[in-house]
């Protein structure tokens, strides 16, 4: 063989052999898909001066996706907080003092709206409140927060529950076991055990929903605009000018899960 | 109206969110509970096997094989718990490693195999016996023509019984003991992690939960392996008195210093692992005291009222001052320790239950407390899996399994090398 062949053969080899290394690794759809990125991240605004406790959107919530009406779980829920002028809870009438306390309900989620001033303390029990006690008295939207780092899809044990690239918390009903971690995992009590599906469920922000260019139902709900949704990757969107350029606060920072649904006048009570 | 899970047993009390139940309830009490035994009984066994605790021959091949029998029955509360327990095997085939409980396939049976394999070599020389005899008896019945098959397979074809053979098979057991010591603290020091590392649950979570784990797991395991001991050493005993040397058992004389000494060195080491697990468990509460952060309001209504019977009276009190001082007063006897020994078994699961149970008797939004009514009489299948009909059948089946293992690899009658 002479040095010409020699040069020649090598350039084949290397050439031939080149291809099949490429072609060894393999190719993921998901790095296929970041790459081309997605240019929508869903995040929620909740303006509790503008909730009035009405319940329309828990209603709404409900039969748009089919969480049965009458069960004692619900994806979204309002709570109601009245806060004394001396800062402390009223129980059953009398002033007893657990300093953790603090005057707050949600019966059947704020489903049917607060049409009593009595205060549901759990199994039945109504406490009323003075009115010359109150310093202050407010409605808070909940729902779930749709986390950036969120402990629910951390605790997974078989990945049934995972974060889309548009920034939403799905669970997959044919792969939960029930195992309840996650509904341990989550700071905020958003997830239960569907009664009739007996999996993990939470609120989607009506996933089904938004990807079709509608609304979620509890913000089609509100007859308020307590509640609305938006696309953070979007600078013209309503909602992500007012996250960016207004007071927004989040619940339970301290949990390090980086929350999604942006509220407004976020009260220090707030639970 | 449609029932929520969780909803039959919990009773809530002031701001609680909606959707907040007791959403783990007595079985995941069983789970660390149960895994704790298993733990407990084998790290026993190889104080014998490992560190060579002569005195401890009987009771090490005895907690090896009930720590055998307890095996699966860690894994039942956890498929009674399931809301879909056919799926359970989704947590071997598609595990989440980010999740604790992703590993429990993987930790569980490493854990399985190290005991079944170290039960082979001990049991191996009974294996080749057994299927010997029965080989050389030609007219076998039923009966004997399965055990036949079932010896014959136990021994895995290997039938060298010879000094050199023994000799490497006792170098496996104690190979395998070792290796288990720590596979078994794993085991039961990550049942602790699955709750320490829920930063959610502002009682959970703490760095200590997977150590005070082991330490009560060892408690439990060694304080079950003496009651059961006594049981069938009584049994034993009453046999012996019974029926003579008939019954082939040694004479009761011989049985009843046996046991108090096996019972008196056991439960120095019950004592040690419990001195150890309070220590932790009260440089916990103190540090919480102490630090004082903003679930600490929430907790300490908790623990200093609405669960303070359950924790200082029942699981301190009951559970562990009252047995301490029981193994603690001088001459000591055997039935002493049996009631000292309950009394700690009972301390554990009452730690078992404050931990899971009080876990969650205050809600997340810490304004709130939620309660577990244990359901007694089920009125539908939840709470018959989640009641105490689910809890007695986890506790009962591995008696029901030791009876069966018992007869295939025999804890007493057999006197082989270990």
């Amino acid at each position: 063989m002479d040095r010409r062949d020699f040069l020649k053969q090598t350039i084949t080899i290397v050439a031939g052999a080149a291809i099949p290394a490429t072609a060894l690794e393999f190719v993921n759809p998901r790095t296929l898909f970041a790459a081309h990125g997605s240019d929508v991240k869903w995040v929620f605004l909740a303006d509790t001066q503008k909730c009035v406790g009405c319940g329309f959107c828990v209603k709404a919530c409900k039969l748009e996706n089919e969480v049965p009406y009458d069960a004692n779980v619900s994806r979204t829920w309002v709570e109601r907080y009245v806060i004394c002028k001396d800062g402390k809870m009223r129980v059953e009438g009398n002033m007893a003092n657990p300093g953790f306390g603090i005057n707050a309900d949600s019966p059947k989620g704020g489903r049917d709206g607060f049409t009593t001033p009595k205060i549901d303390i759990g199994e039945g029990k109504l406490v009323e409140i003075k009115e010359e006690d109150i310093s202050k008295a407010f409605f808070v939207p909940k729902l779930c927060n749709q986390c950036d780092n969120p402990p629910c899809v951390q605790v997974c044990p078989v990945g049934a529950t995972y974060k889309t690239g548009d920034g939403v918390v799905l669970v997959d009903r044919s792969w939960c076991i029930g195992c309840g971690y996650c509904v341990m995992g989550c700071p905020y009590g958003v997830r239960f055990f569907h009664p009739i599906y007996k999996v993990a469920e939470k609120c989607n922000f009506c996933y089904h929903r938004i990807t079709k260019g509608l609304k979620t139902a509890c913000v089609q709900s509100c007859p308020f605009g307590a509640r609305q949704i938006g696309n953070l990757k979007d600078p013209n969107d309503p909602v992500t000018r007012t996250v960016m350029t207004g007071r927004v606060g989040i619940l339970k920072s301290e949990y390090g899960t980086k929350p999604q649904v942006y509220y407004l006048a976020l009260d220090r009570e707030v639970r | 109206m449609i029932e929520v899970h969780g909803e039959a047993w919990t009773l809530k009390e002031f701001f609680t969110y909606p959707n907040e139940y007791i959403y783990w309830s007595i079985q995941i009490v069983m789970y660390p509970f149960m895994t704790g035994l298993v733990a407990g009984a084998f790290v026993l066994s190889s104080l014998y096997h490992v560190f060579g605790v002569k005195q401890l021959k009987n009771i090490a091949r005895f907690s090896l094989v009930f720590s055998f029998a307890l095996l699966p029955v860690a894994m039942m509360p956890l498929m009674l718990h399931l809301q879909q327990p056919l799926r359970g095997i989704h947590v071997m085939m598609t595990p989440h490693f980010t999740s604790a409980i992703a590993a429990f396939g993987i930790v569980f049976s490493t854990y399985g195999m190290i005991v079944a394999s170290e039960l082979w070599f001990v049991y191996r020389p009974h294996f080749v016996a057994t299927a010997l005899e029965l080989k050389g008896n030609s007219q076998r019945g039923l009966i004997d023509s399965f055990r036949y098959l079932l010896f014959s397979a136990l021994t895995l074809g290997s039938y060298d019984v010879s000094e050199d053979a023994l000799e490497k098979d006792e170098k496996a057991v104690g190979f395998l003991a070792g290796l288990g010591i720590p596979v078994a603290c794993f085991l039961h020091g990550y049942a602790g992690f699955i709750f320490g590392s829920v930063k959610a649950n502002a009682l959970w979570m703490t760095p200590l939960m997977p150590v005070i784990f082991i330490c009560s797991a060892v408690v439990s395991g060694i304080a079950l392996c003496i009651i059961t001991y006594i049981v069938t050493m009584e049994i034993r005993k009453l046999l012996s008195r019974r029926k003579g040397k008939a019954s082939g058992l040694p004479s009761y004389e011989e049985l009843r210093s046996a046991e108090i000494e096996e019972v008196k060195l056991t439960s120095k080491y019950l004592v040690m692992f419990l001195i150890a697990a309070i220590t932790l468990e009260l440089l916990d509460l103190i540090f919480r005291g102490y630090t004082a952060v903003k679930s600490w309001d929430i907790l300490r209504e908790v623990i200093y009222q609405k669960d303070f019977y359950k924790i200082f009276v029942m699981q301190y009190g009951m559970g562990n001052l009252l047995p301490f001082i029981l193994f603690k007063l001088p001459g000591l006897t055997v039935r002493r320790a049996g009631l000292g020994a309950c009394l700690m078994l009972f301390g554990v699961f009452m730690m078992r239950w404050n931990v899971v149970i009080g876990g969650q008797a205050f809600s997340s939004s810490f304004a709130g407390f939620m309660e577990y009514v244990l359901p007694i009489i089920p009125h539908n299948i939840e709470t018959a899996k989640e009641g105490l009909v689910g809890a007695v059948a986890v506790i009962i089946t591995p008696y029901v399994l030791f009876y069966f293992i018992n007869k295939v690899m025999p804890v007493f009658k057999y006197k082989g090398a270990h």
